[in-house]
C-alpha cells in the first residue's frame, strides 16, 4: 500500500518536473551518450571527406537551434530545426521522407557539451525509428565553436 | 603494477582537466591593450532599453545563455543571488538569451526570478563577439569596457565568484 502511494507521489512529480520545465514542446531528453559509438563520427574524418574531391558527400542535417546556425555552419549542411523539441522532430522527419532509406546522412548540432545536447539523440533515434541504414553523428564534445570551427575546417560565417 | 596506478592516476588528472570549463586569455586589440566589448543596444524583457556601454564604470558578467541548454540553467540563480549580492559593489549581470523563440525565455525569466536584465540575442549579436558558437558562454568585461575573461562551458563558479569580487569597482 505504502509502495503504490510512493509510486504514485514518484508519478506526480516527475510530471511536475516535466511540465514547469521553461523550453517550448520538449520532446524528451535523450542522452547523447545513447548514441552508438560506432555511429559517430569524428569532426577530423568529416573535415577530411569534404575535402576530398573523390569521396561521395553525405546528406549533412543540422538539427540545433537556428540562431547558432546563423552565425556559422558546415558548408552545404542544410538546417532542419531543434529536435529536441517536437517541431523540429517533426521537420526532420519530413526532410528525410522521400529519400530511400540507405542515403547517407550525417546529423549535427553542437549547441553545447555533448553530454547536454538535447537534440542530437533524438534525431539519431527518429532516423534509426525509420529505418535509415546510412546515419552517423558528427561527435562535438564541447560545441561547434570549439570542436569545429577553431580547428580550421571548412565553415560559411554569417548569414 | 606500481607504474598502472601512476598511469591510473595520470589519466584521472587528464579526464578532469578535459572536462574543466574553458577560461580563455582575452584578445589583446592591435595596441596591446585588452579588446574593448562590442557595444550593442537591445530592449530587455522588461521592455526597457539594454545598452552594454551604458554599464561603464561598473563590473559585467554578460552571459549568454538558452532555456535549451542545461548548464545556463543551472548558472542562472547563482547569477541572480551575486546580483543581490555584489550588486551594491558595482557588479552588473546581463543576459543574453540565444534562444530562437521569445516564450520560453519569458517563462524561464519568471521561474528564475532574475533580478537582472534579460535581452534576446541573435546571429548579429553573436558575431559582434566572434561568434556564439556553443553554451554557455559568458565575458567578464572591466569598468572600462574591456573583456577581461571569456569562459566557455560549464563552469566553475567558485573560481569565478573569486575573480569578480577581486575585480570589483567598490568593495562589497
Amino acid at each position: 500500500m505504502k509502495h503504490n502511494a510512493m509510486k504514485v507521489f514518484h508519478f506526480f512529480a516527475f510530471a511536475f518536473i516535466l511540465l514547469s520545465q521553461p523550453g517550448t514542446a520538449l520532446a524528451q531528453h535523450i542522452p547523447a551518450a545513447s548514441i552508438p559509438a560506432a555511429e559517430l563520427v569524428q569532426p577530423a574524418d568529416l573535415a577530411a571527406i569534404l575535402k576530398s574531391a573523390s569521396a561521395p558527400k553525405p546528406l549533412i542535417l543540422h538539427v540545433g537551434f537556428r540562431t547558432l546556425y546563423a552565425q556559422a555552419h558546415i558548408p552545404d549542411s542544410e538546417y532542419v530545426g531543434a529536435a529536441g523539441e517536437d517541431a523540429g522532430l517533426q521537420l526532420l522527419r519530413n526532410r528525410v521522407a522521400k529519400l530511400t532509406k540507405d542515403t547517407a546522412i550525417i546529423i549535427y548540432c553542437g549547441c553545447c557539451p555533448w553530454s547536454h545536447c538535447p537534440n542530437i539523440a533524438a534525431a539519431y533515434n527518429a532516423l534509426h525509428a525509420l529505418g535509415f541504414t546510412q546515419v552517423k553523428v558528427l561527435y562535438m564534445a564541447d560545441n561547434f565553436g570549439d570542436n569545429w570551427v577553431n580547428l580550421g575546417y571548412p565553415v560559411v560565417m554569417g548569414r | 603494477m606500481k607504474m598502472a596506478g601512476v598511469r591510473v592516476i595520470v589519466a584521472g588528472v587528464c579526464l578532469a582537466m578535459a572536462t574543466l570549463p574553458i577560461a580563455t586569455t582575452p584578445s589583446l586589440a592591435s595596441d596591446g591593450t585588452l579588446q574593448a566589448a562590442p557595444d550593442f543596444t537591445r530592449t530587455d524583457l522588461e521592455g526597457r532599453s539594454l545598452s552594454l556601454r551604458s554599464y561603464r564604470g561598473k563590473l559585467v558578467l554578460l552571459n549568454f545563455w538558452a532555456t535549451w541548454c542545461g548548464p545556463c540553467l543551472a548558472e542562472i540563480p547563482r547569477f541572480a543571488a551575486w546580483q543581490n549580492t555584489y550588486g551594491a559593489a558595482g557588479l552588473q549581470i546581463v543576459g543574453v538569451s540565444m534562444d530562437d523563440e521569445l516564450a520560453p525565455v519569458k517563462r524561464a525569466y519568471d521561474k528564475y526570478h532574475l533580478n537582472y536584465p534579460v535581452a534576446m540575442g541573435d546571429a548579429q549579436l553573436g558575431e559582434s563577439f566572434g561568434g556564439v558558437l556553443g553554451l554557455p558562454l559568458s565575458y567578464l568585461i572591466d569598468p572600462d569596457g574591456r573583456i577581461v575573461g571569456r569562459y566557455q562551458g560549464e563552469l566553475d563558479l567558485k573560481q569565478l565568484e573569486s575573480k569578480i569580487k577581486s575585480l570589483l569597482p567598490r568593495r562589497p
